[in-house]
């Protein structure tokens, strides 16, 4: 028989018993919607992490120390690495030159004092940092209140809550809920702050008199006390500086801002002390690389030019396996529905082949062939599979649909952003649908079999 | 020509060959010997009638001739086809091709139209679409359906099915008919009028028929010869002069 005959014959043989085959391939339907659902979230969640991970900055990021401050995080690079003193310094020019490497986005220095702030004729000391103006995307302003830097050079500071708290003589007794954000942030956005610095400027040095005490140029230097008037533009919730636990600032000022104020900073003193050069360094670089998976390589190239290096990678291998292991489990969920659905096709088809036996002896009587009977029945569990396939996967991209817009009144309810927990990718679909097929067939290849087998004198006595 | 039996058979060629056929079931302990050592020779254009009583073994001598069983011993050979050596494949288009056949019950399939079962074995056979519809409708007049093609086989009467049948055992153009009991579901009047349609066949298609039933007085108003079995034994073969006159005198009816 040809194809198009057989399928044909086989839909208009499932019309006949419309109830009993509908509700088969309603059966595959609900298992190819459950595995899209179980999968679309699975995927949907990882997508979420993923996009939260790298919008934490934390993943794309390699922080670079100078071996001679022995400030690494890696002992095994402070034991096997060159002596200390021997290591170069982290100047700009060092900076420039890792911010030159392949798939490095940018490489900006950490810069980060203790200063003296003054609002409203009171004093505050605490610690600033230099903010740079990627960090825009950083989800710790996600729930800011004000906006961010007008500029990268522009007079303005976010704060951080507690600071702001502080600020407002409103620090949280313990037990008491924290003030919100927002309350925070109504009587501080637009004030202004006073903030007294020493600034590092370099001293024309008389290269004769030097000779003795110094090997290179440029290492006098001299402090002068100076006033900037700051404007507060946000408060904002998280720590967008929380990778440094120990050193976190409260008050974030624009990078470029910082770096032009030639703030003195801690590090300046110890190379002072140490005599090893005069040019001012970085005690960190933070370079952020194109994407994690090639933080690696980014890493390797920095060593290679006698530098710590710093990364937390490792944390998204963790975490990707642990997605494949939540993805496999909610794909062996969903495959299980597919399963109890594959036997009621195959209890379908061989209730069909006991209903129509004489149906079957009939057709071999009049020249039908084993292959033609089987191709039938084979082509009635494909046409099953098919259609519960496309109804499976509408079914389950509506289920998966339909708990996304849940989880984001729930999420809204708690104040939390809505957030796309689910997500459908083509593959899925035509996978699913394949699966459906596949699934549909082998359980159809037994009662096919069967049918093929049938001895036509006796199917044709059976009343 | 090696044979003795009826003398149309000196005047045509052999068309079915039988040599000691056995076909033995085995029920429990006991052993069925439902045609034993049957050796028959039919001519090609014969109208042979089966004849004994039920459980004579007449129908599983059909079911053998028409590739449906397989004979536990001993050869069946229809034209050049040796039946036993065909394999299930070749079988099935032996059954498609070489014979046709017609039930007592009918056997249509209730969930189609009669169009659609004519037109089965059109499929199976892999005719074109369009060929297969146009082929199926002239079949159909042929018995006289032509109004009845959208119908299924449960709105018809008897006769209606058993023309139908009829339609479909033709439709692939066999050159030979087997028909099981095909009036024993139905009154003389409707009777008459299939066997009448057989005999058609047989005259003007040339068709070799070969009817099983256990009416002697229908087999000896149409049948050419008569072959009695009993307990799976052939115990009588004898040539029907009587069915020659009876041919010429329903012959200008038809």
């Amino acid at each position: 028989m040809k194809t198009y005959d057989m399928a044909e014959l086989a839909v208009r043989n499932l019309r006949e018993s419309i109830l009993r085959n509908s509700l088969t391939t309603v059966g595959i339907s609900v298992g190819v919607a459950s595995l899209v659902a179980m999968l679309s979230l699975g995927i949907g969640l990882q997508q979420l992490a993923g996009r939260r991970l790298q919008k934490s900055g934390l993943f794309d990021t390699v922080v670079v120390t100078s071996r001679r401050d022995l400030r690494g995080f890696n002992r095994d690079q402070e034991e096997n690495g060159p002596a200390p003193a021997e290591s170069p310094a982290l100047t700009e020019d060092a900076r420039q030159k890792i911010a030159q490497l392949p798939n490095v986005l940018e490489a900006y220095p950490d810069i980060r004092f203790i200063t003296e702030l003054r609002f409203e004729d009171k004093p505050y000391l605490t610690m600033m940092a230099g903010l740079p103006f990627s960090a825009k995307n950083n989800d710790a302003f996600d729930g800011m209140q004000g906006s961010f830097f007008s500029s990268d050079t522009a007079n303005e500071v976010i704060l951080q809550k507690s600071f702001a708290a502080q600020l407002l003589g409103k620090t949280p007794k313990a037990g008491s809920d924290e003030p919100s954000v927002t309350e925070l942030a109504k009587p501080l956005l637009g004030k202004q702050l006073t903030m007294r610095y020493a600034e590092r400027t370099a001293t024309p040095t008389d290269a004769a008199d030097k000779k003795d005490a110094a090997n290179s140029p440029g290492t006098a230097y001299s402090v002068v006390s100076r006033e900037i008037t700051l404007k507060i533009v946000g408060v904002c919730d998280l720590d967008p500086d929380s990778m440094r636990g120990q050193a976190r600032a409260r008050i974030f000022m624009p990078l470029k801002l910082a770096q032009d104020l030639h703030v003195m900073q801690p590090s300046d003193l110890r190379d002072t002390t140490n005599m090893a050069s005069g040019a001012p360094a970085y005690m960190t670089v933070e370079v952020h690389v194109k994407s994690p998976t090639q933080v690696q390589a980014v890493e390797d190239a920095i060593k290679k030019m006698g530098f710590n290096t710093f990364s937390i990678v490792d944390a998204t291998r963790s975490l990707r396996q642990f997605f494949a292991v939540l993805d496999l489990f909610l794909g062996i969920f969903g495959s299980l529905a597919l399963a109890v659905a594959s036997i009621g096709i195959i209890n379908t088809l061989v209730m069909a082949i006991l209903e129509r036996r004489r149906e079957i002896g009939i057709m071999k009587a009049i020249g039908a062939s084993d292959g033609d009977v089987k191709g039938l029945f084979f082509a009635e569990a494909g046409v099953m599979g098919v259609f519960g396939g496309f109804v499976g996967v509408a079914l389950g991209w509506t289920i998966g649909r339909v708990i996304n817009v849940g989880t984001n009144v729930y999420l809204k309810r708690q104040h939390f952003p809505p957030e796309q927990i689910w997500f459908v990718p083509w593959w899925l679909v035509i996978g699913a649908i394949g699966f459906a097929i596949v699934v549909s067939l082998l359980s159809g290849l037994y009662p096919a079999s069967r049918a093929a087998r049938l001895d036509p004198v006796q199917a044709l006595r059976y009343e | 020509m090696p044979t003795s039996q009826g003398k149309s058979i000196l005047s045509d060629s052999i068309a079915i060959r039988t040599e000691n056929l056995c076909r033995h079931y085995s029920m429990g302990e006991a052993l069925i010997r439902a045609v034993d050592g049957i050796s028959v020779q039919i001519a090609s254009r014969e109208f042979v009638a089966l004849l004994g009583t039920s459980g004579s073994g007449k129908s599983s001598l059909l079911n053998l001739l028409a590739g449906l069983d397989r004979a536990t011993s001993g050869t069946v050979v229809v034209e050049k086809h040796d039946l036993a050596k065909l394999s299930r494949e070749e079988l099935a288009k032996y059954r498609l091709h070489t014979v046709g056949m017609v039930f007592q019950s009918f056997n249509l399939i209730p969930s189609m139209t009669l169009l659609e079962n004519v037109e089965l074995p059109l499929r199976f056979a892999e005719v074109d679409r369009d060929k297969r519809e146009a082929l199926a409708k002239q079949a159909l007049d042929r018995v006289g359906l032509s109004a009845r093609l959208r119908h299924r086989p449960t709105e018809l009467s008897g006769g209606e099915q058993q023309r139908a049948s009829l339609a479909r055992a033709l439709i692939n153009q066999p050159r030979f008919l087997l028909a099981d009991e095909p009036t024993g579901n139905l009154d003389s009047q409707t009777g008459t009028e299939i066997m009448n349609f057989i005999r058609e066949f047989n005259e003007t298609l040339g068709m070799t028929i070969i009817m099983v039933t256990h009416e002697r007085t229908l087999a000896e108003r149409y049948a050419s010869r008569m072959i009695f079995l009993a307990d799976g034994k052939l115990v009588g073969d004898q040539s029907n002069v009587a069915s020659a006159s009876t041919r010429q005198s329903s012959g200008g009816g038809l």
